[in-house]
């Protein structure tokens, strides 16, 4: 079996597979019930200033019958005091000396305040501290959280403070509220975030009541924006992460999380140059157990491929992220139908026909059999008929062998730019 | 779906209540976010009546269930009858793409789904329209009659329906077993066709009650929509004995007054292996008879009836004999019926038909006792009305042209089973409704041509 452990930024755990700040680490119950279950780590839920919550905080969309396709929530930090959370914590950190522990912190931008915050929780024996600063909702008006966050000065100066004082790693979570990520996550590595973590919830209003024209939820006839995740922010999770990791001024390790469900998420995340995962709306669905598909599945993946250990995989796929600019131009798929497989529902041809490149016909046989036909002349390669295909191995997408060499849009900007400054010379 | 509710001896309410399941909400949601609405869709080719399936179960999933009932009943007037009769696994789910990968829309479940609810909320889904002058007489409130009136009403006709029984709805008011078919279904289908504007005269058989000739005078073109009309006679001794049923009737009675409890406990044969054949025979073990044959002359590869229909009556406890020819009906002192004696058949080569005909095994005779005998052989039809209308038929089928449903008589159309002959497919509702609504669009044609033309 192989070794599945990580060490991120000298936080080791079991397992790569860590519950993330948020309700399911709201107590010391909670999280021994996690690691009980097999989670390799927990970020606690964010500890700082005394807050209210309101109720009616979370919401979810469905998406063709399927709950929980994205979540949302308005919940604040943690509203229980500090010392109880501290008391759990060291209960936790002494029936389970090796898991991960990490504490979540967030704190106005002042320095005395960090300092004593970040005194006090190692104090009780976490493995880490993780700076919250992308929380979107209720804390951000108050200058915290994504308010922080979305400004680099802030992100690197609070945490130069908490490096000032920690003994244990800093990671820095950061929002996604902002046009490109790698300006605050490159600002951490400036301040000396031993690590950082993505993505924090994106701002999101999950809908409006038909009938009542209430926002959903609703606090008493008012809504406020929350904060949103599960499967549907996968994506842009996973870009952003790795847009950091290919990144060439930020070389610390991540933490990814983001919609990430089960052991192929996470193996997603980790090629795509996460050294670990953390994991919330897949557990809040459906409970702590999740995690022993995502240990054994993960398990399986790596025996089937020969790998011995888990950190092997990181980064694997980040050097094949790149620039549009880059990939080449002459590289040409097109669609091919199985009609032995095809069960001639047509989604592809109308698809095709409507929204795409009108290459599909809708044929009869001499048997007066329907069947749909592919014009590889006029296909695109688009992958539209693929994607909305019901059946595996319907549609292929099959590479066209080219006979012209690799070439990108840069490759030609930069062959076309030589052409004319050759022009230029023979003019002379 | 669920287990059939065990069959009552005291209750018997209970027995004739539908035995199909609703679907749930949740059901419905999950059940159509499944279809994959597709393009030109297999489905819609299979259904006769040509209802824009994958849209009406899209309607289902956005819950717009109003549009779905709409767009169900546009094509089909009685489409909330078609989604529990229809032998759907032979037409539309039977065409369904996902037979080929998973499993099948539950189509005709999601129809009653739809329907049910348009029921429940006691919508009104069509408007007349503005009146054209023209005056429609519909002969038969039955799935054709009702299907023609209602297409014509929306053109702007003034329709009379003249019905011969106590309500219209037909087979579907009074021919299929409550069971699967709740009344309270036809009747709302009736009523969207009333609310059209549509007349319809209860208790007024043509040619007995309002003659022929008023007919053709009072009105400017006529739809022949008159089904069938009682079990034949066997042709065998004892038929007149008491305890002898025609199985058209015997469901009718079930469906029109209190049910009887006279055949809980008692033996009964029906003769014949048709969907009537298994309705008498349903009907009467939910009568709370005791044990019920199906008596048929060939064999379960010639039967008739339906697959579903089939497997139902079986888990009804209905025995079948096949191979079994009644030869005649024993009666007791007072006229009732004690036993029947019965003939084993073989079968010969097939024939012009393609059906192999039954030869009777000699000296094979035995007496089945029994106290009641239910006639299931098929129907006769209504010779006397279509020589009347002076019509061209073939032993009682009203010959029409295949695509106009135009009779002999140029303004006499006619559709639905009064056309249905021998060997043509299976009688289905939904075909009946379908060909109403095509003569419906025969007749309009047929006016606004001549309207151009003048």
């Amino acid at each position: 079996m192989a070794d599945l452990s990580i060490n991120l930024a000298g936080i080791k755990s079991p397992n790569p597979f860590w519950l993330a700040s948020a309700p399911p680490t709201n107590s010391g119950y909670q999280v021994q019930r996690a690691f009980e279950a097999g989670w390799g780590g927990a970020v606690w839920k964010t500890l700082g200033d005394p807050i209210l919550n309101v109720t009616s905080r979370f919401a979810a969309i469905s998406f063709n019958g399927q709950r929980v396709a994205g979540f949302n929530n308005i919940e604040l930090i943690t509203d229980r005091p500090l010392e109880v959370n501290l008391k759990e914590i060291y209960e936790t950190k002494k029936r389970f000396p090796n898991h991960a522990i990490i504490a979540s912190l967030m704190m106005e931008p002042k320095q005395e305040k960090w300092h004593e915050l970040v005194k006090r929780v190692e104090d009780v024996g976490v493995d880490g501290l993780e700076l919250n600063f992308g929380c979107p909702h209720g804390m951000a008006e108050r200058g915290m959280g994504s308010a922080s966050g979305q400004v680099p000065a802030l992100v690197e100066r609070q945490t130069y403070w908490v490096k000032e004082v920690a003994k244990t790693p800093v990671i820095v979570k950061l929002t996604p509220n902002i046009t490109d990520i790698t300006s605050t996550a490159e600002a951490a590595c400036i301040g000396g975030a031993d690590a950082i973590s993505m993505i924090n919830t994106i701002n999101s209003l999950m809908g409006v009541d038909l009938d009542s024209w209430n926002t959903i939820p609703h606090v008493a006839g008012k809504g406020a924006h929350g904060g949103y995740c599960g499967p549907a922010v996968k994506p842009i999770a996973l870009n952003m992460v790795a847009e950091c990791a290919r990144h060439a001024h930020i070389n610390v390790p991540i933490s990814g999380i983001g919609g990430i469900s089960n052991w192929q998420d996470a193996v997603e995340f980790m090629l795509m140059g996460a050294t670990g995962v953390q994991v919330c709306t897949a557990a809040m669905h459906h409970g702590f157990r999740i995690v022993e598909d995502m240990i054994e599945g993960l398990s399986h993946y790596l025996d089937g491929k020969g790998i011995k250990s888990v950190s092997e995989i990181i980064g694997k796929s980040v050097p094949r992220y790149s620039d549009w600019g880059n990939l080449d131009l002459n590289y040409n798929i097109v669609a091919k139908i199985n009609t032995d497989v095809c069960i001639n529902c047509n989604k592809c041809h109308i698809a095709c026909e409507d929204t795409s490149h009108q290459c599909i016909d809708m044929l009869t046989d001499e048997n007066g059999k329907s069947y749909l036909k592919v014009r590889e002349e006029d296909c695109v390669g688009c992958n539209l008929c693929s994607i909305v295909c019901p059946v595996d191995g319907a549609i292929d997408m099959v590479e066209v062998p080219n006979e012209l060499p690799p070439m990108s849009w840069n490759d030609r900007q930069s062959a076309l730019s030589l052409v004319t400054e050759c022009k230029i010379d023979i003019n002379k | 779906m669920e287990k059939i509710q065990r069959i009552s001896n005291i209750n018997l309410e209970i027995n004739f209540q539908e035995v199909e399941r609703a679907l749930t909400n949740q059901e419905a949601l999950e059940e159509s976010n499944r279809c994959l609405y597709c393009y030109d869709a297999p489905c819609i080719k299979a259904c006769p009546t040509g209802i824009d399936i994958p849209t009406f179960i899209k309607k289902i999933a956005s819950g717009n269930l109003l549009g779905s009932a709409k767009t169900i009943m546009s094509s089909n007037p009685v489409g909330a009858s078609c989604s529990r009769v229809c032998p759907t696994e032979e037409l539309c789910e039977g065409a369904c793409v996902l037979n080929h990968s998973t499993k099948p829309i539950m189509i005709g479940n999601l129809q009653r789904y739809a329907t049910d609810w348009a029921i429940k909320n006691e919508q009104t889904l069509f408007e007349p329209g503005t009146p054209n002058g023209k005056s429609v007489a519909v002969v038969g409130g039955g799935p054709a009659g009702l299907s023609a009136a209602r297409e014509l009403a929306r053109f702007g006709y003034e329709v009379t329906i003249f019905e011969a029984a106590e309500k219209a709805g037909g087979l579907n008011t009074y021919g299929i077993v409550s069971f699967r078919l709740p009344q309270t279904i036809s009747y709302w289908e009736v009523d969207q066709v009333e609310k059209l504007n549509v007349t319809i005269k209860t208790n007024t058989r043509v040619g007995k009650d309002v003659s022929v000739k008023e007919l053709l005078e009072d009105f400017d073109c006529i739809v022949l929509a008159v089904g069938m009309a009682h079990v034949p006679h066997l042709g065998i001794e004892g038929e007149d004995l008491e305890g002898v049923y025609d199985a058209i009737e015997f469901v009718k009675e079930t469906k029109s007054r209190k049910l009887s409890n006279e055949f809980v406990g008692k033996r009964a044969v029906v003769i014949g292996a048709g969907n009537t054949a298994i309705d008498g025979a349903t009907c009467s073990v939910r009568l709370g008879a005791e044990n019920v044959k199906i008596l048929y002359r060939r064999t379960e590869e010639e039967m008739t009836a339906y697959d579903f229909e089939y497997e139902f009556a079986k888990q009804d406890g209905v025995e079948f004999r096949w191979l079994t020819a009644p030869k005649r009906i024993i009666g007791d002192e007072h006229g009732k019926v004690t036993g029947i004696e019965c003939i084993k058949m073989h079968l010969g080569e097939p024939d012009q038909d393609m059906r192999r005909r039954p030869y009777p095994v000699k000296g094979s005779e035995y007496v089945i006792p029994v106290d009641a005998v239910i006639k299931a052989i098929g129907q006769t039809r209504h010779l006397e009305l279509i020589e009347a209308l002076e019509l061209q038929h073939e032993s009682g089928v009203v010959q029409v042209n295949k695509e106009t449903y135009q009779t002999s008589n140029p303004i006499i159309y006619a559709c639905g089973d009064v056309v249905f002959g021998k060997g043509k497919g299976d009688a289905m509702v939904v075909t009946a409704a379908q060909q109403g609504k095509q003569a419906a669009y025969s007749i309009h044609r047929q006016f606004t041509a001549v309207e151009t033309a003048n």
